[in-house]
């Protein structure tokens, strides 16, 4: 494998070109020379990023917490996670194996701490260390187990240091005055005496609930049954905290390390493990590539990703909660509408206090919860003066028959003639220029007309009659019942 | 003697066809009023096919107000395709808490067949929910549908200087399972109580040409003369 820096360089190798003498950092020419039949390709850092950050997904099904260390690293947060997986030997192994499914061979190793493991790894490999034996391990590691910068590692070693216990030894003091205080607390981190937190790949669910399976499992069915149970699970702590969830994550951890992500929100919290079933379920069916078992699924997981305060509402006596049962039903039904066609294509109309037709027409997600301002009323006695429907673009039309500072006699949109019979305008609606990027568009006279067959229209000149220069240019926005 | 306007059963689905693509706001603009007088102020669903907005353009929260609908009753669903639109309209005619749910399909729409129908029919006859369908650019079917109308655009009107008057619509019965086809309305919407006025024919005045305002300029609107579809008005050559 290979890559340019000036000249063409090895950045990786495997097994076999490692044992033949070959080392990273080598000019091509140079390995070529060593080896004649070396087989090379051209790196390509974003698909090994892809592929660790599938790797990192992949290892969700241990811990939560997975975070991305350097450019090939995993970090994951175990604490807690291991009896699940039968002992941490185990869980080594079978952190192992799942990366073995990517064609992968992985040196893990488990400490202390996030920066000793990652050491441990490189340097002591499949090592599993046993509380407090992080530090007695760390102090045989050579110093690049540091991960410093190649400078500062070569600074070391000409200064006689040969392992971090020669280090450990020195005073923090002369170290942090010599390389920066940056290069202690790695030292302190690898040999156990601090520890930081881990900042996950995806942030925590509020509550999660997961299944492992003995064996892959590939039926749709009963995976649904399984999550059913799973939101059984996550139903209690919801009920304890008085709370219920407005978006809820099921993982699907697919035998060979695909994770299958299925998120929704709901417009009201929720709670109910049949109705979260319910809403996975039409997620699933509306997919548009199927939920593909492969040869079965691992585990699964459900995790509520925000939650929100929900006291149950009891039964008024006289049935006064006809309103209240109205909304929870629309409410319901705006969630299975949203499972199933997606969050952007279910909407409600947004007021703005603007006077800009477009803005002023404007919707949004129903599960958005935005106010708004309030609708204005609309004046009695007159005819409607909005259209009922307005063409985001306006269509430009040809205007056959004009007159000055008067509606067109006669236009064509669409192909179609219309004479003009009945109008009223103009009604001049300036550009909001304190919004708009400069320079404003031009002013709009509009125009209510009504054509010989009873369509009406809602059309604009753009720009000035007094403004000789240029030729006012005529379109069609919108259209009145 | 007919009513003076449309009464439509609630639970049950009302279809309303238009012959002309130009229609297609005033399809809208009657069903959506129907749909105001059969659900009052309670929400409803408004499926809608893309193509509509394509076609006549996006549902407008101002001009919902100026009809005289509260924009906030509304959910809107854009759907691709009609099958889509049926599987939302049964979700909707489902759902007993809803006023009205309105459909809207584009083109022949093969999936809306005698199946489709009598299962949406079902679900409004068991929830109360009435299920108004547009169809622009179709040829009629058999339908489990309660009435079949057929819509068109009236000519408004005119208010004082030629201005646009209030919108107005024919609606002929084309099918009802009652058996009383043909009836005949020539309709006014009041946006301000909400209620379809009857316009007698005599108020369709024949469309002359709008002439730039000039004073004196007054076109003569004749009283006598019967309604007539493409009424043959004398054309003023430009310029």
């Amino acid at each position: 494998m290979e890559k340019e820096r000036g000249a063409l360089r090895l950045v990786a190798l495997d097994a076999a070109a490692a044992r033949s003498g070959l080392r990273v950092g080598m000019a091509l020419a140079e390995a070529r020379a060593l080896l004649p039949q070396l087989l090379t390709l051209e790196a390509h850092p974003a698909a090994d990023a892809d592929l660790l950050r599938s790797c990192a997904e992949a290892c969700e099904m241990f811990t939560p917490l997975v975070a991305l260390r350097g450019p090939d690293g995993l970090v994951l947060d175990v604490t807690g996670c291991v009896h699940l997986f039968g002992g941490e030997e185990a869980m080594l192994q079978r952190a192992r194996r799942r990366m073995a499914a990517f064609g992968l061979t992985a040196c893990a190793a488990l400490a202390g701490t996030p920066d000793a493991a990652w050491a441990f790894a490189r340097y002591r490999r499949n090592r599993v260390a046993a509380p407090g034996e992080d530090e007695t391990l760390a102090r045989d590691l050579p110093l690049q187990a540091l991960d410093a910068d190649s400078e500062t590692t070569l600074a070391l070693s000409r200064a006689g240091f040969r392992s971090l216990a020669d280090l450990a030894e020195r005073p923090s003091r002369l170290l942090a005055a010599r390389f920066g205080s940056g290069l202690v607390e790695r030292l302190y981190r690898v040999l156990g005496w601090e520890d930081i937190r881990l900042t996950p790949l995806r942030p925590l669910p509020d509550i999660v609930a997961e299944k492992h399976f003995p064996e892959p499992l590939g039926h749709v069915e009963s995976l649904l049954g399984v999550l059913e149970r799973l939101a059984r699970d996550v139903a209690g702590p919801l009920e304890r905290r008085g709370t219920g969830g407005r978006a809820f994550e099921a993982s699907f951890f697919r035998s060979d390390g695909a994770v299958r992500r299925i998120t929704m929100e709901t417009g009201a919290p929720l709670r109910d493990p049949a109705t979260i079933v319910r809403l996975v379920k039409l997620r699933i069916e509306a997919l548009a590539d199927p939920l593909d078992p492969g040869f079965g699924f691992d585990a699964l997981r459900l995790g509520v990703l925000r939650s929100e305060a929900f006291a149950p509402r009891q039964k008024e006596l006289d049935g006064r909660d006809a309103q209240a049962d109205q909304d929870r039903a629309l409410a319901a039904l705006i969630d299975r509408l949203v499972a199933r066609f997606g969050r952007e294509n279910v909407r409600r109309f947004i007021a703005r206090d603007t006077h800009d037709p477009v803005l002023a027409g404007g919707t949004i997600s129903s599960l958005s919860t935005h106010p708004g301002a309030s609708w204005p009323e609309p004046e009695t006695g007159q005819p409607p003066a909005r259209p009922l429907t307005l063409f985001t673009h306006p269509q430009p039309i040809e205007v056959l028959a004009e007159v000055p500072d008067s509606p067109p006699l006669r236009f064509r949109w669409r192909r179609m003639l219309h004479e003009v019979t009945r109008a009223e305008g103009p009604e001049r609606i300036a550009p909001e220029w304190w919004r708009e990027a400069s320079p404003a568009p031009a002013t709009r006279d509009y125009y209510r007309i009504e054509d010989q067959a009873g369509h009406r229209f809602w059309i604009f000149r753009e720009g000035l009659y007094e403004d000789r220069n240029t030729q006012p240019r005529w379109f069609l926005h919108g259209l009145f019942p | 003697m007919p009513a003076a306007h449309p009464t439509l059963e609630r639970a049950a689905i009302h279809e309303f066809y238009a012959g002309r693509t130009a229609d297609a706001a005033p399809l809208s603009g009657c069903m959506l009023a129907l749909g105001q007088i059969l659900s009052g102020d309670r929400p409803s669903l408004w499926v809608r096919q893309e193509a509509f907005d394509w076609e006549a353009g996006r549902p407008h929260a101002p001009g919902l107000c100026e009809f005289g609908l509260d924009p906030a009753r509304f959910t809107i669903l854009h759907v691709k395709d009609a099958i889509a639109a049926l599987q939302a309209g049964l979700e909707g005619a489902r759902c007993a808490g809803l006023g009205a749910v309105l459909l809207e399909l584009w083109g022949e729409a093969p999936a809306y067949d005698l199946t489709a129908s009598r299962r949406l029919a079902l679900a409004a006859r068991a929830s109360g929910v009435p299920v108004l369908i547009s169809r622009i650019a179709a040829k009629a079917r058999p339908s489990a549908a309660e009435t079949r109308w057929e819509l068109r655009a009236l000519p408004s009107r005119a208010l004082a200087a030629q201005a646009p008057g209030f919108p107005a619509f024919e609606l002929a019965l084309l099918r009802a399972r009652n058996g009383r086809e043909g009836l005949h309305y020539a309709l006014e919407w009041n946006r301000d109580d909400r209620q379809f006025l009857p316009r007698t024919t005599s108020d369709i005045a024949p469309a002359g040409p709008v002439l730039p305002p000039l004073p004196g300029a007054v076109v003569s609107v004749s009283f006598d003369r019967p309604r007539a579809p493409e009424p043959d008005f004398p054309r003023r050559e430009a310029g």
